[in-house]
């Protein structure tokens, strides 16, 4: 048993509203600049519909992940490693700009600088890549909310055998989002095919990273992520990929796009797995028992032994506690809500969602039953098979009868919840109906619902005896700050500076939780305002310089 | 003359081919890299870099086989003169061509797609020049002198060979070199410039050829804090003095 740790996600598709603000605060954070216009490490497809990259999960053209040969050995579904360098000079796999969108921007100047003129100036798009202009005929979401789904959505690939039974027509049809980062494989095929070892995977926590300075820009992840998840930075040539936020992980503040989300559908937390049986569990032969396989890696933090063994291999113990209390760890292995998307892929994704039962209530409400009762909803899953199959091609190659269970479980959660709310008492058969106690339906009820920040993310920092090399010390950005004792002035000494995300966390949860102006001039910076966390209410003491005639004002 | 175009220039070349190499691993590993343009257009990309790269490695191979291999051990292997020819003929007529046609459909394409032609650089451009004309000449060279005898028969392995290989053993004679045909001459001066050129431009990822993937295990795992000092970071903290990479154009 060689045990290690997971930073790990489970968002709950239920929730999701589509508002893309875990986009765009991922992009302000990480894409907003020159060679990576059209790279989102987090997007937001609908589903049905093409994703992004367009009809990224057809394996049979993009060839990315994992297969199995018949000699039951896992290659690179690209072929093996002399086919990848004979390959090297020209990708065979590799989408091009078209298949994401091609970067634009607008003409501004022409407004700004427009003479007066009977008829408004307009701003015309020009190409980012070739500074002409263009038309815009598709881009990132272009489909989003079914639109056009008379001809984007039927060509999604994971209507295949099943296209047949699904209704786009207005009244008939389902829907729902389908938010993506990268899953932080604990097989990771974009690792594997970077023949330049740059992708690595980190021993602590599992982040897959692209080290900047070994990259080559072969562009062999780009192809060998079934995810499409890798991009490649078109003006610096090399590849870049999610991070899972980890300078503010170390810190043990959760990422910006679960931070931001809207609908508090993320959950982040460690996942202890036997990296020994990693490979055995991508390598089982049939597609539908991947699901179960992966579960067989997790270990539970509970068992004497694991942490034993946990500990001998390292594992601080307070990441053990953390792995304990792990939201994430709940919902996979003690509730078993929480599907892995796509697989079929056999990277072993860690990133996994919550399938959402909404599609089947909003059917039910639909006819005028009661979408509160577990007879209702339970029959309604059984009838409505397309929907049910469409999320077993997402979330387990195709597995009916695991979905069922879940849709069922969340079902049952929703009656189970109806008599509480309505003051009746539990009905302790309803959740026997689906294999759970009622303290444990409760219990996911919470954890599902009403979990605070610090429920939802169970993130330990990062052990470092070199607490000053944490990656936002080493970049010299330290956002309107200095300490007068420094030697060379300005963001000098680092040693001394609080970490701004830090900052920003403490500030944001006093403020939060306290109904008076909160101070925001805390932290080291003595008398110094942080106009980020400002929220204008007030006039915090040290926004302005003092007056010379006013004194000494305390 | 001869004794400064073929002995000194080949040296200085040299050197700034070494130094260079190490000056740029040295500061700038973020630079080092093919810089792709796959992304922006694959039809043409897709038939003229495979046919380009194939072609220059086989090319690489004749300069070996033909510079490296004293004539002596090819006659010891009993390999005739008229032979030898032929075998050389046969294999650099084709890797020329290919890599020349490649060329070709590569520049070609650089000029008129767009997007790849605005993320041209101006090193990119001058590189261009010297690596077409170092191909041009090559290929010129063997069809003339090798083929067509144009302006007399030319055995280059009892001429500019031994220069070549004098060069390595630091004891050039320059003679041997000033009495070659002009297109050997020339195809050898566009090469040294072209190796001076090399450590500046996106050539440097020749010498990235990933050989040891075929034998490191799949997955890599590093630990964060691998270098020690270093912070979790794959790049030192760059000191105040140090000029932020990003933005180096
Ligand atoms: S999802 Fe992430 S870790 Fe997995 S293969 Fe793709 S880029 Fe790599
Ligand atoms: S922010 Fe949350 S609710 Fe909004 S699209 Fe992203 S995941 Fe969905």
């Amino acid at each position: 048993m060689k045990v290690m740790a997971q930073m790990s996600m489970v968002m709950n598709l239920d929730k999701c509203i589509g508002c893309h603000t875990c986009s765009v605060t991922c992009k302000q954070a990480w894409t907003n600049r020159a060679g990576m216009e059209y790279v989102w490490f987090n997007n937001v497809e609908t589903r049905p519909g093409l994703g992004y990259p367009r009809t990224w999960q057809d394996q049979d053209e993009w060839k990315g992940g994992w297969e199995l040969r018949r000699n039951g050995r896992l290659t690179l579904k690209s072929g093996n490693r002399l086919k990848k360098l004979a390959s090297i000079f020209s990708n065979p796999k590799l989408p091009s700009i078209q298949h994401y969108y091609e970067p634009w921007s607008y003409d501004y100047e022409t407004l700004l600088e427009s003479p007066v003129t009977r008829n408004y100036p307009v701003a015309r798009p020009y190409s980012l890549l070739s500074g002409k202009p263009m038309n815009v005929e598709w881009s990132g979401n272009w489909d989003d909310d079914l639109a056009g789904s008379g001809e984007h959505a039927v060509k999604d690939p994971m209507l295949k055998g099943i296209e047949d039974k699904v209704k786009f027509e207005f009244e008939q049809t389902f829907m729902f989002y389908l938010p993506r980062i990268c899953e932080h494989c604990l097989n990771p095929a974009c690792a594997a095919s970077c023949p330049s070892g740059a992708i690595y995977k980190r021993e602590e926590d599992g982040i897959v990273l692209v080290d900047q300075d070994k990259c080559r820009g072969w562009r062999m992840c780009v192809s060998g992520c079934p995810y499409k998840k890798v991009y490649f930075n078109h003006k610096t040539g090399k590849a870049e990929k999610c991070t899972f936020c980890y300078p503010r992980i170390e810190v043990g503040i959760p990422t910006v796009c679960a931070e931001t989300c809207v609908g508090r559908l993320r959950y982040i937390g460690i996942m202890l797995y036997d990296a020994d049986r990693v490979l055995d569990a991508a390598s089982v032969e049939d597609d539908q028992d991947l699901y179960e396989a992966q579960v067989g890696c997790f270990l539970d933090p509970y068992d004497p032994e694991v942490q034993r063994a946990a500990e001998a291999d390292g594992i601080p113990g307070d990441w053990i506690e953390a792995a304990k209390k792990s939201p994430v760890r709940r919902l996979i292995m003690d509730y078993r809500v929480a599907l892995p998307l796509h697989p079929e892929y056999r990277t072993m994704p860690m990133v996994w969602y919550i399938p959402p039962l909404s599609p089947v209530v909003d059917v039910v409400k639909e006819t005028g039953y009661d979408a509160e009762d577990r007879g209702n909803l339970f029959a309604a899953i059984d009838a409505l098979r397309i929907p049910v199959e469409y999320l077993a091609n997402l979330f387990t190659a195709g597995d009916v009868p695991t979905v069922d269970k879940v849709l069922r479980k969340m079902a049952a959660m929703r009656s189970f919840m109806r008599d509480i709310n309505l003051g009746g008492d539990p009905d302790e058969e309803i959740a026997a109906s689906v294999g759970m106690s009622a303290e444990d339906m409760y219990e996911m009820f919470r954890l599902m619902a009403i979990a605070k920040y610090d429920e939802r993310y169970v993130i330990p920092t990062a052990h470092s005896e070199q607490a000053h090399g944490l990656e936002e010390l080493a970049t010299e950005c330290a956002v309107g700050d200095y300490d007068q004792g420094s030697p060379f002035g300005e963001g000098s000494g680092q040693g001394a500076l609080t970490p701004v995300a830090i900052e920003n966390f403490n500030m944001l949860k006093e403020r939060q939780t306290s109904d008076h102006d909160a101070s925001v001039t805390g932290g080291s910076k003595r008398g110094r305002v942080n106009l980020l966390n400002w929220d204008g209410r007030g006039m915090p003491e040290g926004l302005f310089p003092k007056h010379p005639d006013d004194g000494p004002k305390q | 003359m001869a004794l400064f175009l073929w002995v000194i220039v080949p040296y200085l070349c040299f050197a700034v081919f070494i130094v260079g190499h190490f000056w740029r691993y040295r500061y700038d590993k973020f630079g080092w890299t093919t810089r792709s343009s796959q992304l922006y257009e694959n039809n043409l990309l897709r038939w003229g870099s495979p046919m380009f790269h194939f072609g220059m490695l086989g090319v690489l191979g004749g300069h070996i086989i033909g510079l490296v291999i004293p004539k002596v051990w090819t006659d010891a292997l009993g390999i005739s003169e008229h032979g030898y020819h032929i075998i050389a003929l046969a294999g650099g007529i084709p890797a020329g061509l290919i890599a020349l046609a490649g060329l070709v459909i590569l520049v070609y394409r650089r000029r008129v797609t767009g997007p790849v032609f605005s993320a041209t650089t101006k090193m990119d451009k001058v590189m261009y020049v010297f690596l077409a004309a170092a191909i041009v000449l090559g290929v010129w060279n063997t069809l003339a002198s090798g083929l067509f005898h144009v302006g007399g028969e030319y055995n280059y392995r009892e001429g500019v060979s031994l220069w070549f290989r004098g060069v390595w053993t630091f004891n050039p004679d320059a003679d041997l070199m000033g009495e070659a045909p002009w297109g050997f001459q020339l195809h050898a001066m566009v090469a040294m410039v072209l190796f001076a050129l090399w450590p500046f431009t996106r050539l440097v990822h020749v010498f990235s050829a990933p050989i040891g993937y075929l034998t490191r295990p799949y997955i890599v795992y590093r630990s964060r804090d691998e270098r020690p000092g270093q912070g979790t970071g794959s790049r030192a903290p760059q000191r105040g003095w140090d000029k932020p990479t990003l933005q180096k154009k």
